[in-house]
Parts: structure tokens; C-alpha cells; sequence
């Protein structure tokens, strides 16, 4: 798969919990074809899983008559990730993880899925639909990170 | 889909002579796996246990309700002023748990003797 072409992918997941990982395989599957590294593969891993995680569980709600697409585009420098459902986005994006707070029950437990994205990709964006009735996060990681 | 969390006690002794509980989980670490991280730790007697040590030698996938799951541990053995360790992660989970702050809390080890070794 070293030809400069766009090759596209793309996965529906049921609305449940634990199928995040048929996208995890499927988008370390892709990296893996596209040469990249291993720890990056294992970035984009835990990236994709907490979108498909989120996009379960905030997003669809848990509603199982609903799915979750994801969609992998490989470009010939980076591998292009959109997981999307049917929820109304993010009204704002949660602050980022304090330890120390959590550690003294200052802050919930849980909320670390959107700090780790972003700290493991190289572009995370939150995006809403024109309609209202859709959302998707797009996740961007570079083949040669450090070519720019 | 998850793999079941397993889970299981070993009672060990650190070359310094403390006491250690070790709990070793198995499976992948998500919000599944409440009983097998929160009611492992649980179960041991309070009073007794000082030393604690988190085995991830069998788990590939941890989540970061996984990760809470841990940092829930974390506070009611801060709140017991028991101390905790792991080792077993693989390289990217150590990664991510130093991004998270865990490390403040737990040291991290590569390995079961490194980490008896240090207690």
C-alpha cells in the first residue's frame, strides 16, 4: 500500500459497548498497511476506541437501533479518522484532567476520553451536523509526525 | 465483546520483609470490570494490607473508564494510607497512565521485581 492514492474504509458499529474495539483493529489494520510505527499505531488505537466509546455511550445514548460510523481515509502522508453518531456534539469540551482534584473527590473519576484523544493525535476536532441531529469527531495522525 | 476482567490476590513478601498484596488482572480493563478492580482491592483486610501492588502482565485493553476504575482504587487506598504500585503495562499504557497523573500516585514498574525491589 506504498501507491500515493486515497484509499477509503469504512466500519458501522452497532450501539454498544465493546464494539469499539472492531474499530480499534480495523483503524490499527489501516496504519499498520500505511507504515505506521507501532506506538503510533497504539495511539491511534486508544484515539479511535475513546470516540467510538463516546459516540456510544454520549452520543447514540446507548440506543442500540442506532449505529456509529466510522470512516477511515488514508491519504498518502496521514490516516484521516471520523467516527460519527447520531447525538447533538459537544456543547463544550470538558477541561482537562486534574489528578489532584480527582484524587480528592473534587472531580468525577471518569472524563478522560476527549484529554486522551487529543493528546494522541495530531488533530481532533469536534464537529455538529447542519441538521442538528448529527455529530462527528475528526482525528488526524501523520505518517512522519516530525516532517513539518 | 470485552474480554472479561479477571482478577486474583497473591499475598507476597518484598527482600525488604514487608508483606505485599498483589491483585492481577487479566482481560481488558473497561467499565465492565467494576467488580473484578474495585471488589479485588476490596477484599483485602484494610488493616493489614500497607503495601499494594497492580499486576497488568495480562491486560492489552484499558479504557479510560478502566482508567478511572484505577484512580477510583487509587482513592480509597489513599483514604486506607495504603501504597500502591504497578507493573506489567505495556510501553503505550504506561504512557497514557504518566499523561493522566497516575504516576503521581502509583509508582510505575516494568516488572514484579523491579517493583518489590523498590517497596
Amino acid at each position: 500500500m506504498n501507491e500515493l492514492k486515497t484509499t477509503t474504509v469504512e466500519v458501522r458499529l452497532p450501539t454498544r459497548m465493546g464494539y469499539e474495539k472492531v474499530a480499534m483493529s480495523t483503524a490499527a489494520s489501516v496504519a499498520k498497511l500505511m507504515g505506521f510505527p507501532e506506538d503510533r499505531i497504539e495511539d491511534l488505537k486508544t484515539a479511535v476506541a475513546e470516540a467510538c466509546i463516546n459516540a456510544i455511550e454520549h452520543g447514540n445514548r446507548l440506543n442500540e437501533k442506532l449505529s456509529v460510523g466510522v470512516v477511515l481515509r488514508a491519504e498518502p502522508d496521514a490516516l484521516e479518522v471520523k467516527v460519527i453518531d447520531d447525538g447533538t456534539g459537544i456543547g463544550k469540551k470538558p477541561a482537562k484532567p486534574d489528578i489532584d482534584r480527582k484524587l480528592h473527590g473534587e472531580e468525577d473519576p471518569r472524563g478522560m476520553g476527549m484529554f486522551l484523544i487529543q493528546a494522541l493525535v495530531d488533530e481532533a476536532e469536534w464537529v455538529t451536523g447542519l441538521d442538528g441531529k448529527s455529530s462527528y469527531v475528526r482525528l488526524l495522525i501523520k505518517l512522519d509526525k516530525d516532517a513539518e | 465483546m470485552q474480554s472479561e476482567t479477571k482478577s486474583r490476590v497473591d499475598q507476597l513478601t518484598a527482600p525488604s520483609g514487608h508483606p505485599v498484596a498483589a491483585l492481577r488482572f487479566e482481560g481488558d480493563i473497561a467499565s465492565t470490570s467494576k467488580d473484578a478492580v474495585l471488589g479485588a482491592y476490596q477484599s483485602l483486610p484494610k488493616e493489614t494490607t500497607r503495601l499494594i501492588l497492580l499486576d497488568f502482565t495480562g491486560v492489552d485493553y484499558i479504557n479510560s473508564s478502566g482508567i478511572a476504575l484505577v484512580i477510583q482504587l487509587l482513592i480509597e487506598a489513599a483514604n486506607a494510607s495504603q501504597k500502591v504500585y504497578c507493573f506489567g503495562l505495556s510501553t503505550h499504557f504506561t504512557k497514557v497512565f504518566t499523561m493522566v497523573g497516575i504516576t503521581k500516585y502509583a509508582g510505575i514498574f516494568p516488572t514484579q521485581a523491579e517493583a518489590l525491589a523498590a517497596l
